[in-house]
């Protein structure tokens, strides 16, 4: 076994996808990099955090891109989006069996600002592009940096999102939560309510994720040839669907805090949605919490 | 205030008398976090070994130089580009990228 989060996106690349079936797309000798962050004085990356290439999985031709969260915390810059964009039109093109992200970032890259954010939403038009083409785009979470900000919204936006319990899927931040509302609301230094919050077991059990799978590299291998397939139509059933489901999410908590004060928000939600034995579930092993699902 | 200016220093380095590398894919090791550094090898004509750094750590050159005269002792090339990108990474981590980029290039091979 070994650990997706204490992996580089090079070696995920490498151990995830077909033996040497990588092909690399503006590879790190080309020096596509940053032309915001020297002038900061911050380093750049020759790969500017990103990987993006074609690639055989499971015996399937399919695209792929994967963040280095060690760099800048996986942020998006204008470099970097515009290789993940280029990735999706390109399939537009090509038609792969899907496009695969191997996701870990906390957003976007602030050092570039204006042309960060506009990358990130550059990336969501492709991806929804490359969705209404029938190709599916499937996110994977294992990274310790988790998907935060902009590129937690991308993934949201893709067909099919596979989460390790170590992986983290969210937009603000604990510290963005923390700094913005204050300590009583959200204490990013405690750790286990930030993955009771944002972790891999609370996606699968609120219905955010599609699969949740051990912090091992075999098994997000395994669900993505599984996932190859599961494209989503983008169709107003289906999102009406999807937003009556977020109504009934929303209004499955009480109202009103009566009666629940100082309980943890995260159980109360598991309960409300049938989930027996709430408390227990952070102490669960993966097997046991995929088990659980009610949604 | 430090009198060293902010932003990025560049350095290079050039060695001779090694020997030559042949044909290879270019291989990157390493990621530009805190303390870590990528080292980029790529071939390169003649007979050189042209090593350049980018750096957020100024100041450290003469350091630099040790690092590099070690690296050419333990692995005298030529006909190969190093290129560097450095936040900060200790001596003997920059040691070991070097060491980890050229066991890529030679198979594992001294």
């Amino acid at each position: 076994m070994i650990s997706y989060a204490e992996c580089s996106a090079r070696e995920r690349l490498a151990l995830l996808l077909d033996p040497v079936s990588f092909h690399e797309w503006l590879p790190p000798g080309e020096r596509v990099m940053s032309p915001h962050l020297a002038q900061l004085g911050v380093p750049s990356a020759f790969d500017d955090g990103v990987a993006v290439g074609r690639a055989m999985l499971g015996g399937r031709s399919v695209f792929v891109a994967a963040q280095e969260g060690a760099f800048m915390g996986g942020g998006v810059g204008e470099v970097h989006g515009a290789k993940l964009v280029g990735l999706l039109q390109r399939a537009l093109r090509d038609r792969p069996a899907a496009v695969l992200l191997l996701a870990e970032s906390g957003g976007v890259r602030l050092h570039e600002a204006n042309a960060g954010l506009i990358a990130v939403s550059e990336v969501m038009r492709a991806l929804l592009d490359v969705r209404a083409a029938g190709i599916p785009v499937l996110v994977l979470i294992g990274g310790a940096n988790g998907c935060f900000g902009g590129m937690g919204i991308v993934a949201r936006c893709a067909d099919y999102i596979v989460m390790s319990d170590v992986g983290r899927l969210a937009m603000s931040g604990p510290e963005v939560i923390e700094a913005s509302h204050g300590v009583d609301e959200f204490d990013s230094r405690d750790r286990a309510l930030v993955w009771r919050t944002t972790g891999g077991k609370h996606r699968w059990l609120i219905g955010d994720c599609d699969a949740l799978v051990e912090d091992d590299v075999a098994a997000f291998r395994a669900a993505a040839v599984a996932a190859i397939g599961q494209s989503r139509p983008l169709t107003l059933a289906a999102l009406e669907e999807e937003h009556a489901l977020l109504t009934a999410r929303l209004h499955a908590l009480p109202a009103s805090d009566a009666g629940t004060a100082g309980q943890d928000e995260a159980a109360l939600l598991w309960s409300a949605l049938g989930i027996a034995d709430a408390q227990q579930v952070p102490e669960l092993s993966v097997e046991a919490v995929r088990a659980l699902r009610t949604i | 205030m430090s009198d060293v200016p902010a932003g990025l220093e560049t350095l290079d380095f050039s060695f001779s008398g090694g020997k030559p590398a042949g044909a290879f894919v270019p291989v990157l090791v390493g990621v530009v976090g805190s303390g870590n550094l990528e080292v980029l090898l790529e071939p390169a004509g003649g007979n050189d070994c042209a090593v350049r750094v980018e750096t957020s750590a100024r100041g450290f050159g003469p350091i630099w130089q040790a690092v590099m005269n070690d690296f050419h002792a333990r692995h005298p090339l030529a006909g190969v580009r190093v290129s560097i990108n450095d936040m900060g990474a200790t001596p003997a981590v920059v040691s070991l990228r070097l060491d980890q980029a050229v066991a890529e290039i030679t198979g594992g091979r001294p």
